[in-house]
């Protein structure tokens, strides 16, 4: 049992090396990734109810003991990320069988998925600082060749901001490594964790650790550096674009919880303004620049930059309950947001075109898409009783029990601009008639394949609503064991 | 030599670019071994028959770690040249801003 937490690591691995072999077939290749993606998620549901049932897993590679070996290691809130990979695994393997151009299928698609969720499971697992920075790797490396695939003018551009503002961050990521080692001498995050409470603030710590938020600042585009996402996301198909959309920004997120609540806890009167009004001029600017897109793909790229200002929002507020919003909000955005780009491509494949005005009338024509389009959508802008409302509910009432009443109030601001944007997508999509310019291609059946996935994220979006309360106590217990990492450092270290 | 990547990465040519992000790599490279502490002439070896180091040896893991950054910076530049080459190819130009999308 174990080896258990490995395994999320070592099956897209297998699968990768096994695919490299398979690269003419395309059946092959489509069996095998859906394959593992579902046992990649089943695992981690494994892993989620062991860690919630017996406390949190831990594995030391090689047998070093805990602060010199490389430390693997599954409490409440990695195993909730990894079941969140896990789905959107499942979800985005399935929808590429048809939502993928046939050559970007050849031209190896699905071993790069699998190394791309390899490298985000790992970063989810790694107990180690440096280990972190060479997931990080793993998955943008996967990552650049998936947004370039395909090769055409507007992805190589965007590839190329893409690539060179997340080398510098990840240089920005290895010096904070260096002067944390330097400081502390040790990488281990439970280590660190230890050791920061008890050590005396320096002006050092603070330095380091505002290059920790800016590295990962940038790779969650944060406000003052987002400018690369909308930049870039848009150029790949919107498959990756959803796969993307999904991981990538949530790691950096991710980690910014994970050190801000663990590691960086001295300075709470620096950290906790600059993360508040950081997150929400993130929440802002997003979302106006958001309302101005008439490419349903940049509104959405946009709402990305948003709402990962909700998250941030959350870890500034630097409360049990605020946390715990954070992380219950990230797993419904990771579930709407991804899903809110599967239908962005089902109305691509079904109208030929992005763009809102040249599109209109899909709910006369597909009324029961329509309404698996819906959900997603108003998830995202937070109507009860789907899971979005309850994500920002929990923010809001724990920001007014920090008593944190602007960034609240913009925190319910920007909900209404959200709503308007869907509602803006909805009406032009959906309501409004035909636009005389035909487009080339005007297909009426949309493939199984397409909509399963959406109906399954949809269907979540609902549950994770309905039944909030488990959920929320799920997050409300992980956000309790990274605001008090006792129960994690005993764990690690076997103190 | 931080200065000196920031310089060429600001630069409009795609190769000036990724020389700087080389410098940036290799300026990162040396801060980890500054931070970690230099200590001179003593190679991290431990006697034979002892678990222990004796007397102050230089700590490896800033080494290790460096190690690794540049396997990964080198991964990295020759996915960086590839794709600059793609970017040639296709625009037919070194010059980012005389590019437009599609």
């Amino acid at each position: 049992m174990i080896s258990l937490i490995l395994l999320p690591i070592l099956i897209p691995l297998a699968t990768f090396i096994l695919l490299i072999f398979f690269r003419r077939s395309m059946a092959i290749n489509q069996f095998f990734t859906i394959g593992s993606a579902i046992v990649q998620l089943l695992i981690s549901l494994l892993i989620l109810i062991t860690v919630s049932d017996e406390g949190i897993i831990v594995t030391q590679l090689g047998n070093w003991p805990a602060p010199y070996g490389i430390t693997i290691v599954a409490d409440l809130f990695s195993a909730i990320m990894l079941v969140m990979s896990g789905l959107i695994g499942v979800s985005i393997s399935i929808y590429a069988v048809t939502g993928l151009k046939k050559d970007y299928q050849k031209g190896s698609f699905y071993p790069l998925m699998s190394v791309l969720l390899m490298g985000v499971n790992g970063a989810f697992l790694t107990g180690d600082v440096f280990n972190l920075y060479v997931w990080f790797e793993v998955l943008i490396i996967a990552s650049f060749v998936l947004l370039t695939l395909g090769g055409s003018r507007a992805q190589m551009y965007g590839g190329l901001k893409y690539m060179t503002i997340n080398l510098i961050s990840s240089m920005l990521l290895l010096s904070a490594i260096g002067l944390l080692y330097g400081q502390t001498g040790t990488l281990n995050i439970a280590d660190l964790a230890l050791k920061m409470r008890e050590s005396a603030p320096s002006a050092m710590v603070t330095t380091t650790g505002m290059l920790f938020f800016i590295a990962f600042g940038i790779k969650s585009a944060l406000f003052p550096f987002f400018f690369w996402l909308p930049a870039s996301y848009h150029t790949p198909p919107v498959t990756i674009t959803a796969l993307f959309s999904g991981l990538m920004t949530k790691v950096g997120i991710y980690a910014m919880i994970r050190f801000f609540t663990m590691i960086f806890v001295h300075d709470q009167q620096l950290w906790q303004p600059l993360l508040l009004t950081i997150g929400g001029l993130t929440m802002v600017i997003g979302v106006l620049t958001a309302a101005s897109q008439y490419d349903i793909r940049r509104i959405l790229s946009f709402h990305i930059i948003s709402q990962i200002g909700y998250m941030v929002v959350g870890l500034g507020l630097f409360t049990v309950s605020g946390v715990a919003g954070a992380i219950y909000f990230l797993a419904h955005n990771i579930i709407a947001k991804t899903n809110t780009f599967l239908v962005a491509g089902i109305i691509n494949h079904i109208k030929g075109s992005f763009d809102l005005k040249a599109i209109g009338g899909l709910y006369r024509s597909h009324p029961y898409i329509a309404l698996f389009m819906f959900i997603p959508m108003a998830g995202l802008a937070g109507v009860p009783p789907l899971s979005g409302f309850f994500g920002k509910l929990l923010l809001i009432i724990a920001g007014f029990e920090a008593r944190q009443w602007i960034i609240t109030g913009v925190a319910v601001l920007v909900s209404l601009f959200t709503m308007f944007s869907m509602i803006k997508i909805w009406n032009e999509a959906f309501w409004k008639k035909q636009p005389v310019t035909t487009l080339a291609n005007n297909k009426e059946k949309v493939p199984f394949t397409m909509i399963f996935p959406v109906v399954l994220l949809a269907l979540l979006t609902i549950i994770l609503g309905i039944a909030a309360e488990p959920f929320i106590n799920l997050s409300t217990r992980a956000a309790d064991q990274l605001i008090n990492p006792g129960e994690y450092i005993q764990a690690v270290l076997r103190r | 030599m931080y200065a000196a990547g920031v310089y060429l990465l600001l630069r409009r040519s795609i190769v000036k670019l990724i020389l700087g992000i080389i410098l940036l790599g290799n300026a990162t490279n040396l801060l980890i071994l500054l931070a970690g502490g230099l200590t001179q002439n003593a190679p991290a070896f431990i006697e034979e028959g002892s678990n222990m180091a004796s007397g102050q040896v230089a700590d490896p893991l800033p080494q290790a770690l460096i190690l690794t950054a540049i396997v990964i910076g080198f991964g990295i530049i020759a996915f960086a040249l590839a794709l600059m080459y793609r970017f040639y190819q296709t625009s037919g130009t070194d010059d980012i801003d005389q590019v437009t999308e599609d």
